[in-house]
């Protein structure tokens, strides 16, 4: 059938085509090119878990073809066993291979959610720096309690530094998230979640919200940029010097609606804004949210 | 009273701008009305609605199936023009270019494409299998409650409309198909959409309980005598794993769109922030439902393929036991893992590690199901039929995306994968890999059970070919997108990130996997158009199971004569044994045709659409016309009809033509 070649022709170009659209994607594979400590482990971790499971994937894929070539309908010499119903050795072994793969990775899984998990601070020698992060509609504003500065959608950083990452939301909820450095948190009013993060080196990344949180989410990124301690130390003097200053009227009008917010310094005019913003959501009697 | 308030009251917040639409909404919305339209002339033309009611009113499962079927392959239909809009919108938005559509448009449509693919595709279509199949497996001649299954069907109708109708009126949520507080509460969204949300799944939710339940007690009292629970086929036992699934999750499904429900029409503080609500509850509450949901569909997939391989291998099903114990544990595991769905939400490490081993653990049964397959093929006869080359592809596709939810189940890899593109990438893997690539097996597979003549082999086989290559290039590019840090639901992105390329392969892979669905509606027609060519008889593939022991196509009754059953794959040892079931007749009592399921749909759907446009006289209207409907029809007798013994004996000499 001469109709089904030339469109069996226009298919195989086309996967060709879109296979070498994917491989010379100039898109940066953050999550495998990783520019912080925490990112790096979770590489390994990816690479660890991938390769465990290709001791139940290749096994599957020979397995399948071959089997499915041997005892196709045409080769009659093939055996054929029509009535036989199983072998207790052989589903004993695979209840038994994928139960110790999942064993080992049990074992993995434990450990590393523990020393990776997003609470925990990180061991350095080096002073952590606190950075509070308020998911906004829809923008993000980073305060540095500690320097007396504020930013919306620009987030400095010192390289080789422990950052502690107070999260909450004023907005729907948002995930907080900067793939180079390392996994997601969510931000959720009324509440503080905490992601610890150092970058390596000088460098910039995206970092974006991962949650649907409305109209503007789209535009809901940022830029991180990690900077040698004099550079970010420049920047905290520059942005007290010239930022606008961000009191109480500030904020309120910072926190309305807005889209595709362009980065802005400000000058932080009070020290407790952060922990205003989650008590917004607290009953007055004090007792909280459940749970 | 002023006129405004009387208006208030009679149309809540129905007004004019309810149908003002965007030009692509509109022109949705014109295309509905035109299809409806066009079919309301054709079925005048041929004389059609007596026919149609027929069907409408029927209670024979097998009718109810095919309605089933017909309401998922239609909304698949709407959902894959969802997605040509996503990925259009994703392959053009860039830089300073906005695309085609605007945010909100956008995000209405991607809820609207996943709420439709898995409450309306896919549940239809396990539906549609589990009332065209399971009572013939069984040796049963209907299901344990009837009436009650009309119902289910029309309260899934109810909700499909209600989903479809913002197209037309208002507007849909805008919030992701799990539609999360807070962004789902009044604060963040006022409008009519979440209410369309809350109340097409509400009301359709209702009608899958119903479901689970009837075939749960189908399966449990209506088998053929000496089918012992260990002699049921594997698809039979996975019906009943995902009804007992749906009767354990779905309440907490009802539950939770009730609170929010509350929340929004009567400002109460379930799920708000702040006012003492908890948003963190619903996420909890919503994938205790949503989880076990994601094994309801595939159970059912799993029962299937438990099906085809082994009648396409000639062979008996490799390791039957285990594969029982293998659905059993999947089953209980399943409400042990939601909280994977959120990892990020800060619980904690040790709770994370729980939850993330218990994701793992599922692997372990579900990969023995899939070596027990490869090993029915083992030393068999393996005809390559379409059917089989769905299980190969289904075997490839869901091992490689079961990868990607192992690297998942280990919380501190999901940090860095939740929300973006390779989650999209994973789901789709399993729903499309699994569930899609099953159903289709399924219908190549019973379709002359139905019919008596099968589907045209080589398109069904280009079919294949084009879904597979299709689906590879539509998800590939999502998982490198993810490993690029690509959220999902993005209607906009920086020309500079180098994601363009890949959302346009994958919008090719869309394209080819619409050029399959095309290929799939010709090959029905043409399989139609030749059907003399492609007769077959009553047992077209040298089936094991009972449902091939009735005339084709089955009769109302489905057995003459129910069977009596001592093994396993029932139906191969009749044959081999040669004990084919006697011809002694005897009457046939079977339920008389009712038009209570539709009419009792039709007052739920008055009482939703009320209640989302806050009408309440129409509401309370709505809502007692189903409750006085159902009290006349559950108090009335005779609902019963005696088919005769020459009646079974005519039909049951004329089986095999259509």
């Amino acid at each position: 059938m001469k109709k089904a070649k030339v469109a069996f022709i226009v298919i195989l170009v086309v996967v060709i085509v879109g296979t070498l659209a994917m491989l010379i994607s100039r898109g940066n594979l953050d999550v495998l090119n990783p520019a912080g400590i925490i990112a790096s482990k979770e590489r390994t971790l990816i690479l660890i878990t991938s390769f465990l499971s290709l001791f139940v994937v290749i096994p599957v894929f020979i397995l399948l073809f071959s089997i499915a070539w041997k005892y196709r309908e045409g080769n009659t010499k093939a055996v054929y066993t029509p009535d036989a119903s199983g072998n207790r050795l052989l589903e004993l072994l695979w209840w038994a291979i994928p139960t110790l793969i999942i064993l080992i990775l049990a074992v993995i899984t434990v450990q590393s959610t523990h020393e990776l998990d997003p609470y925990k601070t990180i061991a350095s020698d080096v002073k952590p720096l606190t950075v509070q992060v308020v998911a906004l509609q829809w923008k993000w504003l980073f305060i540095y309690p500690a320097q007396g500065v504020a930013s919306i959608n620009y987030l400095p950083i010192p390289d080789q530094t422990p950052i502690n990452f107070e999260v909450t939301s004023d907005a729907a909820m948002n995930s907080f998230w900067i793939p180079s450095l390392g996994g997601q948190i969510y931000a959720m009013s009324g509440m503080s979640t905490q992601l610890h993060l150092e970058a390596d080196g000088v460098g910039t990344y995206r970092g974006s919200s991962a949650n649907i949180s409305g109209a503007g989410f789209s535009g809901m990124n940022f830029k991180a940029q990690s900077m040698s301690r004099a550079d970010f130390d420049a920047w905290v003097q520059s942005t007290t010097q010239a930022g606008v200053a961000l009191g109480d009227n500030a904020y309120r009008e910072l926190a309305l609606p807005s889209q595709n917010n362009i980065p802005i310094g400000y000058k932080l005019m009070d020290g407790d804004l952060y922990n205003k913003i989650i008590l917004k959501y607290m009953p007055a009697d004090g007792t909280g949210m459940g749970m | 009273m002023d006129f405004t308030a009387i208006t208030n009251f009679l149309l809540g917040r129905l007004n004019i701008d309810a149908f003002i639409h965007d030009p692509i909404m509109e022109g949705a919305g014109i295309a509905l009305l035109v299809g409806l339209l066009g079919a309301t002339i054709l079925l005048t033309y041929l004389k059609r609605w007596k026919w149609l009611w027929k069907w409408m009113t029927s209670l024979d499962p097998k009718k109810i199936g095919v309605m089933y079927l017909v309401v998922a392959t239609i909304m698949l239909l709407r959902g894959l023009a969802d997605v040509l809009l996503i990925r259009t919108q994703q392959a053009t938005s860039v830089g300073s270019s906005t695309g085609i559509l605007t945010s909100d448009h956008f995000q209405q449509i991607f809820s609207a494409h996943g709420t439709i693919m898995i409450f309306f595709v896919a549940m239809g279509i396990v539906f549609g299998v589990f009332n065209l199949i399971v009572p013939q497996q069984i040796g049963a001649r209907d299901v344990a409650f009837p009436f009650m299954n009309s119902v289910s069907f029309w309260l899934f109708a109810v909700g499909m409309v209600l989903i479809n109708a913002p197209l037309l009126i208002g507007e849909f949520a805008a919030t992701g198909w799990l539609a999360y507080p807070p962004l789902s509460e009044l604060q963040y969204s006022p409008g009519v959409g979440v209410d369309y949300w809350i109340w097409s799944l509400q009301i359709a939710g209702i009608g899958s309980l119903l479901s689970g339940i009837n075939f749960f007690v189908t399966i449990l009292k209506k088998r053929a005598p000496g089918m012992k629970l260990m002699k049921m086929p594997i698809f039979v036992w996975s019906v009943l794993c995902s009804t007992s699934l749906i009767m354990f999750a779905f309440p907490i499904l009802t539950a939770t769109l009730g609170m929010l429900s509350l929340d929004r029409l009567m400002g109460m503080h379930f799920f708000t922030s702040g006012g003492g609500g908890n948003p963190m509850m619903y996420i909890n509450l919503i994938w205790a439902w949503g989880h076990p949901e994601v094994y309801i569909l595939v159970l059912p997939a799993f029962g299937i393929f438990s099906e085809i391989v082994p009648v396409f291998s000639g062979k008996k099903l490799f390791g039957y036991t285990s594969m029982v114990v293998a659905l059993l544990a999947i089953t209980i595991l399943s409400f042990t893992v939601w909280l994977h769905h959120f990892f990020t939400m800060g619980a904690g490490a040790d709770v994370n590690t729980l939850f993330g081993i218990m994701t793992m653990v599922i692997a372990i049964p579900t990969g023995v199901k899939v070596f027990n397959w490869i090993f029915t093929m083992y030393r068999g006869r393996i005809k390559f039929a379409t059917p089989m080359l769905w299980f190969m592809g289904f075997v490839v596709t869901f091992t490689l995306g079961g990868v990607a939810g192992v690297l998942m189940a280990v919380p501190s890899i999901d940090f860095q994968f939740h929300n973006s593109l390779f989650l999209v990438a994973h789901f789709h893997t399993m729903i499309i890999g699994g569930v899609v690539f099953a159903a289709f097996a399924a219908f190549t597979y019973w379709f002359p059970k139905f019919t008596g003549f099968t589907l045209n082999e080589r398109l069904g086989s280009y079919a294949f070919w084009l879904w597979l290559v299709g689906f590879l290039l539509a998800f590939i590019p999502l998982y490198i997108l993810g490993f690029m840090g690509a959220t999902r639901r993005l209607d906009h992105y920086d020309a500079s990130l180098g994601w363009q390329g890949l959302f346009i392969v994958a919008g090719v892979g869309v394209l080819l996997i619409c050029a399959g669905v095309a290929m799939q509606v010709l090959q029905v027609i043409v399989s139609i158009r030749t059907r003399n060519a492609n007769r077959v008889g009553t047992d077209p593939w040298n089936a094991r199971n009972l449902e091939w022991a009735t005339p084709t196509p089955p009769p109302e009754y489905n057995f003459a004569t129910i069977p009596v059953v001592s093994t396993r794959d029932a139906f191969w040892e009749m044959k081999q044994s040669k004990n084919i079931p006697s011809k002694h007749y005897e009457p046939i009592q079977v339920p008389k045709s009712s038009a209570f399921g539709i009419f009792i749909g039709f007052f739920a759907l008055l009482c939703g659409f009320a209640i989302i446009w806050h009408i309440v006289l129409m509401a309370l209207f709505g809502l007692f016309g189903v409750i006085i409907l159902l009290i006349i029809r559950l108090t009335s007798d005779n609902n019963e009809t005696t088919i005769s013994t020459e009646e079974i004996q005519k039909l049951e000499t004329a089986g095999g033509t259509v």
